[in-house]
């Protein structure tokens, strides 16, 4: 088997407490289907038979996924704090082949195939997906007022060919400068670097990775030790790394720093392409006198997107991003359910536009105007509402009269009647006065 | 004046000068024609004047229509045209018209005294005989078989052995839709995905295909991909992106991925290896080939493999099997294509003195290899100058490889050869493959280089190991080319591309050509690990290896 894929559910959501404190967040609705449900998708698009899903206990009973791919659930339980890496070398066992990360809050409508070609054809230890982050234009709702900090940026160095991954730094780990190594500038002379990209979590990962990671206990989290780790790895060579770690760390011994060395991990069998370059006249670079590639062993790759859809949704701003942007990524996946549903009561369709979704077993009143919106299942809207830009949860009463704008709403909500809400967040449950601004 | 009929490639089977010695010998054609495909032998008229006009008109006629038949019946038999076999009165052929060979048989021949004359006319007695009677013979079976009233179809007499009719490759029709849905159907049974040809191309190479680098054929594959094993959706990734380059190359990874698909594979029961192997690594080399088109040491290298699974003794138990096929693929990239290298590098670099200046063109791992050891081993001085063309490139690999070895290197483009031949004392070349008719398929360019040579008197010396020989005969190089992707001669230069929107201009094709070849009368010797051979010689080492292998 070429690849086995891995889903990442059991993050907490800690950028969007509002959001995740009622509801896990594999299981937050966008368009109206669970969050876990597009990262599955994807790999069922792709053509992907078995997934192993990472996940907490409770996320199962609740989820009603309907795919063809036989998912693999494994439990964490709620005590332990496991980072992304943690939890890969907790389903080690499960892993024989190479293995395809992805995280739950992924929603992309990107060709697989370009990013698992880099990792084929340039038998890479790493390749993952990126794209080009787009502004934040508008204010999320319930954070009016505070001053957001600027987010920690990434600084991501590519070469000439915008494939090959030679740096990466995030900002927090810098002090006043960037430092690049000269090894780095020696086999690549030119290389481009970027600020603005966004992530996807996306990562194709080799088999010895994972075995590595399971010798060394001290990497907890994929995104901010490993994959950094690795990146700077392709220009260090093994003897020199070991200098670093005896000056690094005291007290251990020799023979355990060389064997947590990803290099003792790489099997021999790359017999494949050994006799074949001396003979190829296949060059990655030129101006030097080294052979293709320099030889080195551990290779990371970037896929950059340039057009298409992805997002994550981490934080509340980019859920309602995500939100909005769901309709036309759901049209284009050519699903059969209609983005409005069938069992849904509209007295009024005329009023509803085009781009939004409206859930199973909805009743909407005469004289509603829902624009850009995205309305759960079991919701009751009355008549003379107006709803604009919102996401509306599951099972939401909005009494007549109310004008909404820009808000969020979560589960079991009710508002009265005559409400006027703009760029508000309502938590679930929770209950809004008649003529409540 | 002999009436010569030359239908596609066949030789006009009569020209007397083998069997007859001296000229205007009219017998009627008794021509041993080439291998496979009976030659029609034609009644030829040797001296004009003795036939009258109308049998010469009857004689054009049934020529034309022996012509309209075969071609109707047959593919083409792409068979050689052997240099210099001639008549062979030992094997004479059927000669179709009962009408005309008695008249020309019969055309007295006053006008001249062959030497030897007597018997030169007992010879001819006896063919005479021979062909009645066979055509006797002929008639009685086309009178069984109840053909139409056409004139008897060359065929060949029952005694001879029967013949391969050598079909056209696919890869040479794309232009023929039923050759195309042929290909369809059966990539679609082995589930391997078609790949989509990019590209409006040019009218006299609307034969072949032409691929797009950007549109991988794993586009349309599953990404865990469960038809074809991994290792050779990789392999199949770095040739269409041009990562395994060169003859060698693609040849070696190739037999490494075999050996590793050997390695993985589990006979199923109620199936014997032989046979199920070779069944199973159908579907891998279809997509090999979607990928790009098979080279001809690949080409090589897979026939002989299928021949060594088909040959398995049925007692081995299958570890042994499997164990026993990994050794013969070893010993075969040994002995073929190290060891051979080793040999042809000791023999060229004998050829190459002190104060030389040799001439490469493109990157080729036997001359790099060769002018690395003459280095090194012998204590000749000689410098390299390393001609290079577009859009591949390639000669910058060669120059990195010959200055790191210390080795003192001139870089030109191919735009300059006429410049820099006078100082060269000979060129060196690499070969893809070498053709039956002793022609050189190489690099697009070679033959450029080879007719330059040529005219400044500079010797032209091949290296080409013995696996790379063929059997095909290409005399010119549009019938079977490769084209690459035309995006690639597309050159940014102060971010902007001119020939960026090439495909919205109607009028404008590209043209990427990948090989070409070189006739033999340019090339002076070619060097293999056979020895030291002409051009010439190579279909006798083909007969050789033929007979060594059966």
């Amino acid at each position: 088997m070429e690849f086995q894929a891995v889903v990442m559910a059991a993050g907490g959501g800690s950028r969007m407490t509002d959001l995740t404190s009622s509801i896990p967040k594999p299981l937050l609705p966008v368009g109206n289907r669970p969050l876990l449900w597009y990262p599955l998708n994807l790999l069922e698009r792709a053509g992907f038979e078995e997934v192993i899903v990472i996940t907490r206990k409770e996320i199962q009973k609740m989820l009603s996924l309907d795919t063809k791919m036989k998912l693999d659930f494994v439990y964490i339980s709620d005590n332990v704090d496991m980072g992304t890496a943690d939890s890969l070398r907790h389903i080690h066992q499960k892993i024989k082949t190479d293995v395809l990360v992805l995280s739950c809050d992924l929603i992309t409508d990107v060709d697989l195939y370009k990013v698992v070609d880099l990792f084929r054809t340039h038998d890479a230890t790493l390749s993952m997906l990126m794209k080009k982050a787009p502004e934040p234009t508008e204010v999320a709702p319930g954070q009016k007022g505070k001053k957001k900090p600027v987010e920690q940026r990434d600084f991501i160095g590519v070469d000439d060919t915008g494939k090959r991954l030679l740096f990466m730094a995030n900002e927090a780990d810098l002090d006043e400068e960037l430092v690049i190594k000269r090894s780095i500038l020696q086999k690549h002379p030119r290389m481009h670097i970027r600020t603005g990209l966004m992530d996807a979590h996306l990562y194709c990962l080799k088999k010895y990775v994972v075995d590595f990671l399971v010798e060394n206990r001290t990497i907890t989290s994929l995104r901010s030790e490993l994959i950094p780790h690795l990146v700077r790895k392709q220009f260090s060579s093994p003897t020199s790394l070991q200098q670093g770690l005896d000056n690094k760390e005291e007290g251990r011994k020799k023979k355990e720093q060389a064997s947590l060395d990803i290099y003792s991990f790489i099997k021999e069998d790359n017999s494949l392409l050994k006799p074949a370059p001396d003979n190829s006249c296949w060059n990655d670079h030129r101006g030097d006198m080294n052979e293709t590639l320099h030889e080195g062993k551990v290779r990371c790759y970037v896929h950059i997107m340039k057009e298409g859809l992805c997002c994550r949704v981490n934080t509340l701003a980019l859920y309602i991003e995500a939100n909005r942007q769901v309709p036309k990524l759901l049209l284009n996946l050519g699903l059969e359910e209609p983005l409005v549903h069938g069992t849904a009561q509209i007295t009024d369709r005329g009023m509803v536009g085009s781009d939004s979704i409206i859930g199973s077993s909805t009743q909407i009143g005469e004289k509603t105007s829902i624009k850009h919106s995205i309305i759960g299942s079991a919701c009751t809207i009355k008549d003379k509402v107006k709803i604009t830009n919102c996401i509306i949860m599951n099972s939401v009463t909005i009494e007549e009269g109310c004008c909404l704008q820009g808000s969020v709403i979560c589960n079991n909500a009710v508002i009265e009647k005559g409400a006027d809400i703009k760029d508000c967040l309502i938590g679930s449950d929770q209950r809004l006065e008649t003529k409540g601004k | 004046m002999a009436e010569r009929e030359a239908p596609g490639g066949e030789r006009e089977p009569c020209r007397a000068s083998g069997a007859a010695p001296g000229r205007g010998v009219s017998h009627v054609a008794p021509v041993p024609g080439a291998g496979p495909g009976a030659a029609p032998s034609v009644p030829v008229v040797v001296q004009g004047p003795e036939l009258s006009r109308e049998e010469k008109l009857q004689l054009r006629k049934e020529k034309k229509q022996q012509k309209k038949k075969k071609r109707n019946e047959k593919g083409t038999a792409a068979e050689p045209p052997e240099p210099g076999t001639a008549a062979d009165p030992a094997q004479p052929r059927v000669t179709p018209h009962p009408a005309s060979p008695p008249a020309s048989a019969n055309a007295p021949n006053d006008g001249e005294k062959p030497p030897g004359g007597k018997s030169k006319a007992e010879l001819r007695a006896e063919r005479r005989a021979k062909q009645e009677a066979e055509r006797a013979q002929k008639q009685a079976k086309k009178a069984e078989l109840g053909q139409g009233a056409a004139p008897a179809k060359p065929r060949l007499t029952p005694t001879e052995a029967p013949s391969v009719v050598k079909r056209l490759p696919e890869h040479v029709q794309v232009d023929d839709p039923a050759a195309q849905r042929k290909l369809a159907k059966k990539l679609e049974r082995q589930q391997v995905p078609l790949r989509q040809d990019y590209g409006t191309k040019v009218n006299l190479f609307s034969h072949l295909h032409q691929y797009s680098r950007k549109k991988p054929l794993t586009q349309q594959m599953s990404i865990p991909s469960t038809v074809i094993h991994p290792a050779v959706v990789r392999l199949g990734l770095q040739y269409s992106q041009g990562i395994i380059n060169g003859s060698n190359a693609r040849c070696i990874a190739l037999l490494e991925v075999f050996k590793q698909l050997i390695r993985d594979y589990s006979t199923p029961p109620n199936e014997e290896l032989s046979r199920d192997l070779v069944a199973k690594l159908k579907p891998h080399i279809s997509f090999l080939n979607q990928c790009r088109p098979l080279s001809v040491s690949m080409g090589n290298a897979i026939k002989f493999l299928k021949k060594e699974i088909s040959c398995l003794p049925d007692t081995l138990r299958e570890e042994e099997a499997k164990e026993k096929l990994q050794g013969t693929i070893d010993n075969y990239l040994r002995e073929k294509i190290v060891l051979a290298a080793e040999a042809i590098s000791k023999s060229a670099f004998e050829k190459i003195n002190d104060n030389d200046v040799i001439l490469v063109y493109g990157c080729s791992s036997l001359v790099n290899r060769t002018l690395c050891d003459a280095h090194t081993q012998t204590d000749r001085t000689f410098r390299v100058i390393v001609v290079d063309s577009r859009p591949r490139l390639e000669g910058r690999e060669t120059l990195r490889r010959l200055v790191r070895h210390g080795i003192h290197c001139t870089y030109v483009m191919i735009n300059a050869i006429s410049y820099v031949l006078p100082e060269v004392s000979k060129v060196l070349l690499g070969a893809h493959a070498l053709l039956a008719n002793g022609s050189v398929m190489s690099r697009v360019g070679t033959s450029q280089i080879a007719l330059v040579s040529k005219a400044y008197n500079v010797p032209v010396l091949v290296c080409c190991e013995t696996y790379k020989f063929c059997e095909r005969v290409q005399t010119d190089s549009f019938v079977s080319n490769e084209l690459d992707d035309p995006d690639d001669l597309i050159v940014q230069r102060k971010g902007q591309a001119q020939l960026g929107g090439w495909a919205e201009n109607k009028s404008l094709r590209l043209l990427n050509l990948v090989y070409d070849v070189t006739p033999p009368d340019l090339v002076d010797l070619v060097i293999t690990d056979l020895g030291m051979i002409p051009c010439t010689s190579v279909p006798v080492v083909l007969r050789v290896k033929n007979v060594d292998q059966q």
